[in-house]
C-alpha cells in the first residue's frame, strides 16, 4: 500500500517541555487512521504538524510524498489544495455565511461560474447531510453539530484525498457523533479518502478507524490495528481500553 | 496541474463531445466556455463521450450531469467514472435551490439604518437604567466595593496611560503656544500668550485631550476585554456561579476611572502648560518667572477646577460606553472590532457633547 503520510523521528519542544521525542508512523491509502492518547500528549499537536501549521524542532514529515522540511512555497500551496481539515469547532469563517463558507476554496482557486459553483455547494452540504435551506445562515445561526457538518462540507469542496479531522466527534451528542461515524464512513467508501483522526471518543474510536497510533509519554507506544492494541504497554492504554474484552 | 480536453465532432444532425484526460474542478470552466459558443439545441442528438477519461471528481460529474439535464443526450461512460457519476446522481438535491441574496429598496436600507440607532439608543438607556437602579446599590455596603479589581484597574488603565497622555498634552500645549506666539508677535502682545495658555490649556484642551486618549486606549480595552469574554462564554460561567459581571467586571473600571480621570488631567494641565512655557521662553522671550508671575495673576483658580470636574464625568461615559459595547458583542469575532471601533467613536462623541454641555452651563453660571 502506498505511503500517504510518513513521520519519521518527530521531536516537539515547547520552550523547554519536551512533548514529542522521535516519533514514527505512516499512514498508508484508503485508511481511517486514528491518532489517540491522553489529554496533553500532544495529538492535536502532531496533526497541526502535518498540516504545516506547527513547526517541529527535529525530525521529516512527510505528506503526499512531499517532504515538509525541505518544501517549496508552491508545493505547499498545492498540498494544501490537496487536503481538507476539520476543525475541533469547525472554525467556519463568522462573518460568511455556511454557502460562502463551502464556496471560498472554489471561488478563490478555480474560474467556476457562479452557477456552477451553487451546484457544488449545494451538492457537498447534502452529502454531508445538511440542508439547501440552510445555506444562508451565518456560523453563529447554527448548531454545534451543523457547525461540525458545514466545516466537513468545506473541507470537501476541492475533493480533497486526504482529510484530517481534530475531534470530530467531540461536543457532539451521542447521536449526532453516530451519524457523523457513519458519514465518516460513508465519504471514505463514496470518494476514497485517506482520514487521520484525533479522537477521544471510544465510540468513534471502535466504529470508524482502521488502523491507530496511541501518543504516551512522548513516543508512539503503538501503532496497529485496534484488535492487537492490548498488547500495548501503557498506562493510558490499559485504562482506556480496559472496557474492550 | 492535471489536464482534460473536449474534441467536439458534428456530423449531420448528431454532435458529439469527446471528454479526455483528468476532467476536474480547475478545467471544467473551460469546457463550458466551449460548449457554451455551439448551440446545443440545434442537434437532434447530442452524443458524450466519457470513454477516455482518466478521472474525474464531483465538480466534473456535476457538470456532465447538468449537460444531461438540459438536452437529451446519449452517455457513453467508462468503469472509472461511472462510480462518481452514480454518487453525484444520488446525493444531489433537485428540489430546493440555494436562497439568493434578497435585493432592499433604498427606503428600507434607511430605514433600517434609523431604526437600528433608535434601538441602539433605547437598549443603551436600558444598561443605563439597569446599571443605576439594580447595581448602585452594591456601593452602600464597602464589602462588596473589589478593591482588588479596582487598583488593578487603575494601574492599567490610567498609570499605565500617564506617559502617553503627558506626551500628548505636552505637544499639544506646544503647537498652541507656537500657533499663537506668532500672531500674538504682530501685535506685541507676547505677555498675553499666558491668559491664552492658561485659559484654553486648563479649562478644554486638557480634559478634551486626556479623555479622547482614555477613549482610544482604555475604552477600547475595556470593549475588547469584556466582548472576548463574552464569546468564551465567561461571563455565562460567572452568572453560573453566581458572580454578577457587574459587580466584578463593570463597577470596577467604572470607578477606577472616575477616580483616576481628575489626576490624568491635573497631570494634563502640568505637561501642558510646561509645552508653553517652553515655546514662549524660545520664541517670546518671556522668562519663566514672567511666566508663573503673569500665570499666578491672571489664571484664577476656578479655571483649574472647572477642567479637573469634568473628568469623573468624561470617564464615566468613556467605561460605561467602552462596556456597555463590549457586552453587546455577539458569539462571532467580526463582533468584537466593530464594537470596539464603536466604542471609540461613541465615547470621543459622548464626551465631546458632555464638554459642550458643560461649556455653556459655567458661561452662563459665571464661572
Amino acid at each position: 500500500m502506498k505511503h500517504i503520510i510518513e513521520v519519521e523521528g518527530v521531536r516537539t519542544v515547547f520552550d523547554k517541555r519536551v512533548v514529542h521525542d522521535g516519533l514514527n508512523l505512516s499512514v498508508c491509502e484508503g485508511e481511517i487512521y486514528g491518532l489517540l492518547g491522553p489529554s496533553g500528549c500532544g495529538k492535536t499537536t502532531l496533526l497541526r504538524e502535518m498540516v504545516m501549521l506547527q513547526k517541529y524542532q527535529a525530525g521529516n514529515i512527510k505528506v503526499l510524498g512531499k517532504n515538509l522540511n525541505t518544501i517549496s512555497s508552491d508545493d505547499a500551496q498545492e498540498l494544501r489544495r490537496q487536503w481538507g481539515v476539520l476543525f475541533q469547532a469547525g472554525a467556519l469563517f463568522s462573518s460568511l455565511s455556511i454557502r460562502d463558507n463551502i464556496a471560498l476554496p472554489l471561488v478563490e482557486y478555480t474560474d467556476l461560474s457562479e452557477n456552477m459553483i451553487d451546484e457544488i455547494v449545494k451538492f457537498k452540504i447534502h452529502l454531508v447531510g445538511l440542508k439547501a435551506q440552510d445555506a444562508h445562515l451565518f456560523p453563529s445561526q447554527i448548531s454545534g453539530g451543523m457547525k461540525k457538518k458545514a466545516g466537513l462540507a468545506r473541507a470537501l469542496s476541492m475533493d480533497p484525498k486526504l482529510l484530517f479531522l481534530d475531534e470530530p466527534t467531540s461536543g457532539l451528542d451521542p447521536i449526532s457523533a453516530r451519524e457523523f461515524d457513519t458519514l465518516i464512513l460513508q465519504l471514505r467508501e463514496m470518494l476514497g479518502l485517506t482520514i487521520v483522526m484525533v479522537s477521544h471518543d471510544l465510540q468513534s474510536i471502535y466504529d470508524t478507524l482502521d488502523k491507530v497510533a496511541i501518543i504516551d509519554e512522548k513516543k508512539i507506544v503503538y501503532e496497529g490495528s485496534l484488535s492487537d492494541v492490548k498488547s500495548a504497554k501503557s498506562a493510558f492504554v490499559k485504562t482506556f481500553f480496559r472496557e474492550m474484552k | 496541474m492535471k489536464i482534460s480536453s473536449l474534441k467536439v465532432n458534428i456530423s449531420d444532425d448528431t454532435l458529439s463531445l469527446v471528454f479526455s484526460g483528468d476532467l476536474s474542478l480547475y478545467t471544467i470552466a473551460s469546457h463550458q466556455e466551449q460548449i457554451a459558443k455551439l448551440s446545443l439545441s440545434t442537434y437532434k442528438e447530442i452524443v458524450i463521450d466519457l470513454r477516455l477519461i482518466n478521472s474525474i471528481d464531483t465538480a466534473a460529474a456535476l457538470f456532465i450531469q447538468n449537460l444531461q439535464l438540459e438536452n437529451s443526450t446519449t452517455l457513453i461512460e467508462n468503469t472509472k467514472v461511472q462510480e462518481t457519476l452514480a454518487l453525484v446522481e444520488k446525493y444531489t438535491d433537485k428540489k430546493s435551490s440555494l436562497k439568493k441574496k434578497e435585493q432592499r429598496s433604498f427606503l428600507e436600507v434607511v430605514g433600517k439604518v434609523f431604526y437600528n440607532y433608535y434601538v441602539g439608543f433605547i437598549s443603551f438607556m436600558e444598561f443605563m437604567g439597569l446599571l443605576f437602579a439594580t447595581k448602585f446599590h452594591y456601593l452602600k455596603s464597602s464589602t462588596n466595593i473589589r478593591f482588588k479589581e479596582i487598583a488593578f484597574e487603575i494601574n492599567e488603565s490610567a498609570i499605565k496611560a500617564l506617559g502617553i497622555i503627558a506626551l500628548t498634552s505636552f505637544l499639544i500645549g506646544l503647537v498652541v503656544a507656537y500657533q499663537s506666539a506668532f500672531q500674538l508677535k504682530i501685535y506685541g502682545a507676547n505677555i498675553f500668550i499666558v491668559d491664552m495658555l492658561g485659559l484654553s490649556i486648563l479649562r478644554e484642551l486638557a480634559p478634551l485631550i486626556t479623555a479622547i486618549v482614555i477613549a482610544g486606549r482604555s475604552g477600547s480595552a475595556f470593549t475588547a476585554q469584556i466582548g472576548a469574554m463574552k464569546i468564551t462564554e465567561e461571563l455565562d460561567a460567572m452568572r453560573t456561579m453566581g458572580f454578577d459581571p457587574y459587580v466584578f467586571l463593570v463597577l470596577p473600571r467604572i470607578i477606577a476611572l472616575m477616580l483616576m480621570m481628575p489626576l490624568l488631567i491635573f497631570v494634563a494641565d502640568i505637561m501642558g502648560m510646561l509645552g508653553g512655557i517652553l515655546v514662549a521662553n524660545i520664541d517670546l522671550n518671556i522668562t519663566t518667572e514672567l511666566f508663573l508671575d503673569r500665570f499666578n495673576e491672571v489664571i484664577a483658580a476656578k479655571h483649574f477646577f472647572v477642567g479637573i470636574v469634568k473628568g469623573p464625568f468624561f470617564a464615566f461615559l468613556i467605561a460605561s460606553i467602552g462596556i456597555y459595547r463590549g457586552l453587546k458583542v455577539k458569539d462571532d469575532t467580526q463582533s468584537i472590532g466593530f464594537n470596539t471601533t464603536k466604542s471609540v467613536v461613541e465615547s470621543i462623541f459622548a464626551v465631546i457633547v458632555c464638554d459642550a454641555i458643560f461649556s455653556i452651563a459655567f458661561t452662563n453660571l459665571g464661572i
